[in-house]
């Protein structure tokens, strides 16, 4: 049996699945019940200062998209951070990490952008017997009106600033949330591993509208004929999450930082995406929310069979491993010649690739061969694009097959190079040529 | 439970029995259903499913506008194929035509449930009554259509969109054919065949003068001389005797008669059936008989068929049917004898059959089945009186790709036309065409004579 336990920034967990700071981490209720569920570890719902909490509305907090059979794929919503009282959830924190000593317990925090307010806070949290904390500096709505928030996020001399604080104030391990809301997510962690952070977390929620009510003209989800943009996560967001990831596990001045992988992990191949591709662990938010805490048991059985059958022991063992082949666009190997290649038996003929090709790409696959209806490549045309892969509705019955070198591409009349060349030295290339020049 | 009183009686059954036998044999589907549903039609390009409908309807289309909450547009595309979009959702033999195309079926051996979707879109579109065409500028062109069943019907609407003036002469009390008189019960329910009569004419145009009977009433001749063509979609009238011993003993009826009293009974309780009923034949007319006989509270019902299984033209699904509601399917045996008690029917005397040397014949073996009640449903032939010199073949029309006859400015379609599949779909195909074909000859009439130097 693989070994799933958890060691982040010296946080231990039985598992690397925590729950995300979000609705479902507000309350020792629901904090136990994931427990139980077996969650290795919890984010507590982001605290606030001291005084009268931040109030929610009264109305509609989600909005979603859905996919075929209402499966949903995107949610957003427009809660702010917890809204009870700050002492009674410090109480509560204590006494769930007291029950379940062997799981995280992580404190979310977000105060205002004040040395004295995160100094005011730290002790209080410290008390509790929590692991460590996340920096909220990423939630986009509400509170970023407020400058706290996204709003910090989005400048990262504040991060620095912040994160300096927490390293100063406490003992506890600071993990730095950041916002994808931001043209170059490298640009905050780096801002946040020159403050001393121990770790990032990502990706916080992206703004969006959901849908818009055509009734009404009102953005949904729709408080009083009004709508506000909200956080986008869950399943959709999951691309966006993963590249963000790897730009920081590969970035040259944060390689090596702990991180803590989020956005739309619903299963383990999501999760075992997130931690081949440098995350430490991740945390889950949507999915529990749409199908509840026990989809953990699959995320566990799931990543931990999938590291049986090929021979991964530990999580050491796979954290990172596709880092290295995170690539610039430019080093791509161009010698490098793929065919797609239809499976006759595994075809149903729907005709999807033929006119996916035909209309919007190269003209590359039949329609008819000797008078029947038969989808075949043509690699004297293919380019080998891979839409007619994606847009195939049958999993394997399209796939690209790599041309051996030597072999003939019917397209070019070339033989494949062996050699690896890139658009670096292309002689297309202008600057390439200059450099010969 | 009915009762098993012998003899050919009404009232076997308790009123609800009775509205619960004959209700929807498909449920209609509700949104969410079609939604789902909707969301496996992958969209093919150049689908097999729409080359394997009679009326070539754009179904991945349809399907797509369904699943966008657009079922009116759907209904539109529907209709822009095939008018009686409505009824040929119940009774297509779907499993046979669009759906066995599927592609669904070669990944999971499960179609998209395309006719169920049909129904759902155009079922919304008739209730909110929302008509998609408009009649064209009037051509003061006039065409008679003998026969208001679904190639009638189709190939009027056609024809009143283009701006003529149609009349449809039909010899019954009610429009619809077919689809008013030989359709199961449990296919079209809540008098539909009549509500889409009323949807199709809503367009205008079309009048309907009813219990003209051609031959009886009026000649092809009269129609010519009172219009600028005539539409024949005479359906088939005539049914096959059985020519065995003792076909007129009380209790041998024609399964058509069977089928169109009960679709005209309100409660169905005032419908006789035996106690013990044997349906000779092996189409679809038989299943619906026999289906019906066991739903009236017949205790037994045997179809037997002369040949094999794989020859009987009732489908696979309404085979199915059938077995399901208690229906007992016999194959190789052929009537020989009714066996009369005091000129009532009790029974049949069959003969047992096998192929030898490629052609049926008996083998000399008979047996017997206790009945009270035996229905024919043997086939259906076409009555030509009133047609003159009009060529026929086979005991049917002839007709050209258009549904030209052998006669100028006469077309016709549907089941009395050589080659018809006696399929209400392929019936509304031939009408629509042959309304075009007729609509093209007219302008082609009516263009000034000269030409353009």
């Amino acid at each position: 049996m693989a070994d799933l336990r958890n060691n982040f920034v010296g946080i231990k967990s039985p598992n690397p699945f925590w729950l995300a700071s979000a609705p479902p981490t507000d309350k020792a209720y629901n904090v136990e019940r994931a427990f139980k569920a077996g969650w290795g570890g919890v984010v507590w719902k982001t605290l606030g200062e001291e005084g009268p909490p931040v109030v929610n509305v009264n109305g509609p907090r989600y909005g979603a998209i859905w996919g075929a059979d209402r499966r949903l794929l995107g949610l957003n919503n427009i809660e702010l951070i917890t809204d009870r009282d700050l002492y009674t959830n410090l109480r509560e924190m204590k006494q769930v990490k007291m029950n379940w000593p062997d799981r995280a317990l992580i404190a979310s925090i977000m105060v205002p952008c004040e040395e004295n307010a995160w100094k005011a806070i730290l002790p209080l949290v410290e008390e509790t017997g929590a692991d460590g904390i996340e920096l909220n500096f990423g939630c986009p709505h509400g509170m970023s009106e407020r400058g706290m928030g996204a709003a910090v996020g989005q400048v990262p001399e504040y991060i620095e600033m912040v994160v300096r604080w927490c390293k100063q104030y406490t003992r506890m391990p600071v993990i730095t949330k950041l916002t994808p809301n931001i043209a170059d997510i490298r640009k905050p962690a780096r801002a946040a591993k020159s403050g001393g952070t121990d770790a990032v977390s990502l990706i916080n929620t992206i703004n969006s509208i959901t849908s818009v009510n055509l009734d009404t003209f009102s953005p949904e989800p729709s408080i009083d004929g009004k709508g506000s943009h909200g956080g986008y996560c869950g399943p959709a967001v999951k691309p966006i999450a993963l590249n963000m990831v790897a730009e920081i596990a590969r970035d040259p001045e944060t390689y090596g930082l702990p991180i803590s992988g989020i956005g739309g992990i619903t299963t383990w191949r999501d999760a075992a995406e997130f931690l081949v591709l440098g995350a430490g662990n991740v945390q889950v938010c949507t999915a529990a929310m749409t199908y509840g805490f026990k989809i953990v048991q699959e995320m566990i059985t799931g990543l931990s069979n999938w590291m049986d059958t090929k021979g991964h022991r530990s999580l050491d063992d796979i954290c990172g491993r596709a880092v290295p082949n995170v690539s610039d666009w430019q080093y791509l190997n161009l010698n490098y010649i793929a065919k797609a290649r239809i499976d006759q038996d595994a075809c149903i003929k729907c005709g999807r690739c033929h006119i996916a090709c035909e209309d919007t790409s190269h003209q590359a696959i039949t329609q008819y061969v000797d008078g029947k209806r038969h989808f075949e490549v043509m690699e004297d045309e293919c380019v080998g694009c891979n839409l007619c892969v994606n847009v195939c509705p049958v999993q394997d019955c399209i796939t690209m097959v790599g041309l051996e070198p030597g072999v003939l591409d019917e397209r070019t009349g070339k033989t494949v190079d062996p050699n690896y060349a890139n658009w670096t030295t292309h002689p297309n290339n202008p600057m390439a040529r200059q450099a010969a020049e | 439970m009915g009762t098993t009183e012998t003899g050919i009686v009404s009232g076997r059954l308790s009123p609800l029995e009775y509205e619960k036998n004959f209700s929807d044999l498909h449920p209609p589907l509700d949104e969410h259903e079609a939604l789902v549903a909707s969301d496996r039609c992958y969209f093919c390009y150049d689908a097999p499913c729409m080359t394997a409908c009679p009326t070539s309807i754009d179904i991945p289309l349809f399907i797509r506008q369904i699943s966008t909450g657009n079922p009116i547009g759907s209904a539109n595309t529907i209709f822009d194929q095939n008018i009686l979009g409505g009824m040929c959702a119940r009774v297509c033999p779907t499993e046979t035509l669009c759906e066995q195309a599927c592609v669904r079926n070669e990944a999971e051996h499960r179609p998209v449930e395309i006719g169920r979707l049909q129904r759902y879109a155009t079922d919304i579109a008739m209730r909110e009554n929302r008509q998609f065409y408009q009649r064209a500028e009037p051509t003061g062109k006039s065409i008679a259509v003998v026969g208001a069943g679904p190639a009638g019907l189709a190939c009027a609407h056609r024809l009143a969109v283009k701006g003529h003036d149609v009349v449809i002469y039909d010899a019954r009390e009610k429009a619809g054919g077919l689809n008013e008189y030989g359709i199961a019960t449990y296919k079209a329910v809540d008098d539909f065949a009549q509500a889409e009569v009323d949807y199709v004419l809503a367009i205008g145009g079309i009048e309907i003068r009813n219990r003209m009977m051609l031959g009886r009433d009026f000649s092809l001749g009269d129609m010519l001389s009172k219009h600028d063509a005539v539409f024949l979609g005479l359906g088939l009238a005539g049914v096959n005797a059985l020519r065995a011993e003792g076909e007129t003993a009380e209790g041998v009826e024609d399964a058509v008669d069977f089928i169109a009293a009960l679709r005209q009974s309100e409660t169905k309780a005032d419908i006789a059936i035996g106690r013990r009923v044997v349906v000779l034949g092996g189409g679809m007319t038989a299943v619906d008989a026999a289906v019906q006989a066991k739903l009236l509270g017949a205790e037994e019902v045997t179809i037997c068929y002369r040949r094999g299984k794989e020859s009987m033209n009732a489908s696979e699904f309404e085979q199915d049917l059938a077995a399901s509601k208690g229906v007992t399917i016999r194959h190789w045996l052929q009537p020989k004898r009714i066996i009369a008690r005091d000129g009532n029917v009790a029974g049949i005397e069959l003969d047992y059959t096998r192929i030898e040397d490629g052609r049926l014949t008996t083998t000399g073996e008979t047996g017997v089945i206790t009945a009270d009640h035996v229905l024919k449903a043997i086939g259906q032939t076409f009555e030509a009186d009133g047609l003159g010199i009009i060529a026929l073949q086979s005991g049917r029309i002839v007709v050209d790709g258009e549904g030209r006859t052998s006669l100028d400015r006469v077309w016709a379609g549907g089941d009395c036309v050589l080659g018809g599949e006696d399929l209400t779909v392929s019936a509304v195909a031939m009408g629509r065409d042959a309304a075009e074909s007729i609509n093209h000859v007219l302008a082609a009439a009516s263009q000034p004579a000269e030409a353009v130097a």
